[in-house]
């Protein structure tokens, strides 16, 4: 009953594109609007964190390696606090804004995972390349929650910050087991199949 | 004459960002159909013989649908009202 990993990854996904959505439309009506429902000021925090805690779960069961597990585990933890320091700065259990260099610290980490648990050259197969893709698209897109940090109030790095997550969930889309890249795929990844 | 040139452009912008909002979800939901039309294989309800569990619940073009359509329906006319409540100053 255990799904293949890509699904998990197409999973995933999905949560990060609403959570795309999400900063999207708080950077477009600013945080006075977004925050009117208490509900809503609490949704994509919420959301992060629901899926550093989900990220526990894919650690224990799809770790098929050291490097793996120490990957899968270092994005639960930085998922977890950045979810966990904005929903304290929204509930005003935190007051100091600088907790939310959480977020550009969680990028760094999980593209730095990414890239350093990716053993393989970028051409092996589609999920080699999509991990070296992924890791430096986050390492980059990290100057956004960085910026919005100093800047909460400018549209272009709330923007940006949202659209890295929508990035992200198109390249996880793109994910496939076993599959080739560009034509290319290499005689020890196994055969592709659909 | 200036002050009511300024108005309208303010007019002008606030409806741009209620229309943003409202396009958001189905544009969502149209990247989601267009995706399906280009790699109809993904779709495995179309062809669901033989197909596990996981092949029939998990199928990537129509969760971006799904993802549209949860922004569509829940977040986004809530935001649509609040910001036209704000923007009329109540």
């Amino acid at each position: 009953m255990q799904p293949p990993a890509e699904f998990v990854h197409w999973m995933f996904a999905t949560g990060f594109l609403l959570l795309g959505l999400c900063l999207f439309a708080q950077a477009i009506v600013g945080d006075e609007v977004w925050r009117r429902r208490a509900w809503r000021a609490y949704l994509w925090p919420s959301l992060i964190f629901l899926m550093g805690v989900l990220m526990w779960p894919v650690m224990v069961f799809f770790t098929n390696s050291t490097v793996h597990m120490l990957a899968h585990g270092s994005w639960a933890q930085v998922m977890m606090l950045a979810g966990a320091a904005e929903l304290g700065l929204v509930r005003g259990k935190l007051h100091n804004p600088y907790w939310r260099l959480t977020m550009p610290l969680a990028f760094l980490v999980s593209g730095a995972a990414l890239l350093i648990h990716e053993q393989n050259g970028w051409f092996f197969a589609r999920s080699a390349f999509l991990h070296h893709l992924i890791g430096w698209t986050i390492v980059g897109f990290a100057i956004f929650p960085f910026a919005a940090t100093f800047r909460p109030r400018s549209t272009f790095w709330r923007s940006g910050f949202a659209v890295a997550f929508v990035v992200l969930g198109v390249m996880l889309y793109c994910d496939r087991d076993v599959a080739p890249v560009f034509g290319h795929i290499a005689s020890q990844a196994g055969a592709p199949h659909r | 004459m200036s002050t009511q040139l300024a108005s309208e452009r303010a007019a002008v912008r606030r409806s741009a960002r209620a229309l943003t909002i409202t396009a958001l979800g189905p544009a969502t939901m149209l990247g989601g159909v267009v995706w399906a039309f280009l790699q109809p294989y993904r779709i495995t309800l179309l062809h669901p013989h033989g197909q596990g569990f996981w092949w029939l619940a998990i199928e990537p073009p129509l969760l971006v649908v799904l993802a549209g359509i949860a922004f569509a329906f829940l977040v986004a006319p809530g935001v649509i009202e609040d910001l036209e409540a704000h923007e009329d100053g109540r």
